[in-house]
């Protein structure tokens, strides 16, 4: 180590470092007033799409998009609070009472996919080929399969509590049944671990079913649909919001050109479309 | 087993490829961490050797306080710093949430009481007398303190690389009040949490490769200049 022989020199070298890092620091800013919080749900970000809508947002109108992927609870709790000012959800009854509660405007449906009920493919509890997920949902729970659940109040855990409630079963607290408190991609991990089932979006499975060992047990349901709406925060009840800049970003989602790369996103690489592009739309003809 | 292999064969992948987004990560998890950590020793050092050369009542009650802080949670740094900067928060009007500078705030407050305790510690182990010695020479008590921090060099680097080596590992803090956002605010171990949950497994434990080289290198980098001393 000749290198160190010398220790002032190696001193000196650590300072200079130090001082580089230090004056690079600098470089982080971003322009204020140009950036937008979007508060968005896992699958968004785990399915790999905004990486693809993202750059193309910004490149097409110089915001800076920050990206923050939580449950769709969450992401209306920042938005309750003021911390975001754009989001993109999929829970539906949820973001009524955040709009009717006067925390959102002008939601706007963006597109859909649909959820599934995934688990080993030996399917102990006998689900495959039933039509009802609830029914499938109640033969899980007859023979006490294990199911992994979110637990984090996301768009996927609120589905899924509808379904447990339309089939007459408290799952909570059941041995059977466990909450990882994780997001999409996660879970999924866990439950193919585990070897359980699970709630889970198309999207995210189909981006990462490489790595599981689950199938699709259970699908085609119309409750299953999962639909994502994309709602600006009301300015008026927080003025530090970047109202401009959520409508910039609100309109990209539903304009014609985003909704024609999500129509083929995935294609090549899965066979199929992740999600179906809606804009304009009603949401009572979706899955028609 | 096999996905270990794949991971670390990708890891040289990526690092011979100068794979662009990966070495951006990877320079400003340095940035970051390295920035905390100098702002954690300015703290650190003078806090610990006040308290260590002073005496006043409730001195241990601090010091045990201090030593506590050297495992404060990242995930409940990471939750203060976040409710204190949001927009509707004490200091929302800085509006930095979601930045590099929150990060590198939250890790300066987790580095902080680490390198606190080791240098109290390290100052406090030097001899008594030592220190009525240098005072008797005629130096000023500010003049002493410099003296003795400079005699506890050594335990101090380790302070340097205990709270670096806190700070780049940690990722509570970093994920919540950064975000993890692509390219702005994206470092070493939200991309490997973020790969992680996107079930690119491989590419998580190259990134987890990656930074235990980082680590090294800056521990060896830190080890050199720190055992040159001992040699003295």
């Amino acid at each position: 180590m000749n290198l160190f022989k010398n220790n002032k020199w190696t001193i000196t070298l650590l300072i200079v470092a130090v001082l580089v890092i230090m004056g690079t620091a600098n470089v982080f800013a971003a322009p204020k007033q140009k950036n937008i919080i979007l508060a968005t749900t896992t699958s968004t970000q785990d399915s790999g799409l905004l990486d693809v809508l993202i750059p193309l947002f910004e490149k097409g109108t110089g915001y800076f998009v920050k990206t923050i992927a939580v449950g769709s609870g969450q992401a209306m709790k920042m938005g309750e609070k003021g911390e975001a000012d754009v989001m993109l959800v999929h829970s539906p009854d949820a973001e009524k009472k955040f709009i009717e509660e006067g925390y959102g405007v002008n939601r706007r449906l963006v597109m859909h996919n649909d959820f599934i009920i995934v688990g080993p493919a030996a399917d102990p509890a006998k689900i495959k080929g039933v039509k009802s997920s609830s029914e499938a949902l109640k033969l899980i729970a007859n023979s006490s399969s294990l199911f992994m659940s979110r637990g984090d109040n996301s768009g996927t855990h609120a589905k899924e509590k509808t379904l447990w409630k339309k089939s007459g079963i408290v799952p909570a607290g059941q041995k059977w049944y466990q909450e990882t408190g994780l997001g999409m991609g996660q879970t999924l991990n866990v439950a193919s671990e585990k070897k359980g089932y699970t709630l889970a979006d198309r999207g995210t499975y189909l981006a990462t079913k490489k790595s599981l060992a689950l199938d699709i047990l259970n699908e085609g349901d119309a409750v299953l649909l999962n639909i994502y709406h994309v709602i600006e925060i009301n300015s008026s009840k927080w003025p530090k919001a970047n109202a401009r800049g959520a409508k910039a970003f609100a309109d990209f989602m539903v304009s014609k050109k985003t909704q024609d790369i999500i129509k083929t996103f995935g294609v090549d690489k899965y066979g199929s479309p992740l999600f179906f592009p809606d804009a304009g739309k009603k949401v009572e003809n979706l899955g028609k | 087993m096999e996905l270990i292999v794949q991971g670390i064969i990708k890891a040289f992948e990526l690092i011979i490829s100068f794979d662009a987004e990966v070495m951006g990560i990877t320079w400003l998890s340095l940035k970051i961490s390295g920035t905390a950590t100098f702002i954690s020793l300015f703290f650190g050092v003078s806090i610990g050797a006040g308290v260590a050369l002073t005496d006043f009542p409730g001195k241990r009650i601090v010091i045990s306080l201090i030593n506590t802080g050297m495992g404060l949670p990242p995930v409940v740094v990471g939750l203060f710093v976040t409710i204190m900067i949001w927009r509707s928060g004490p200091l929302g009007f800085l509006e930095i949430l979601y930045t590099p500078y929150a990060m590198i705030i939250a890790q300066a407050i987790i580095a902080t009481p680490i390198v606190m305790g080791i240098s109290l510690a390290s100052i406090q182990s030097l001899p008594a007398n030592l220190r009525l010695q240098i005072l008797s020479l005629g130096a000023s008590r500010l003049q002493m303190a410099w003296i003795l921090i400079k005699e506890s060099k050594l335990p101090l680097l380790a302070a340097v690389m205990a709270g670096f080596g806190g700070v780049i590992s940690e990722v509570g803090a970093s994920i919540m009040v950064g975000g993890n956002i692509k390219g702005y605010s994206r470092v070493l171990t939200t991309a490997t949490v973020m790969e992680t949950g996107r079930g690119n497994f491989d590419i998580a434990i190259a990134l987890g490769i990656i930074l235990l080289i980082v680590a090294f290198l800056v521990n060896l980098l830190l080890t050199q200049v720190q055992q040159r001393q001992r040699l003295r």
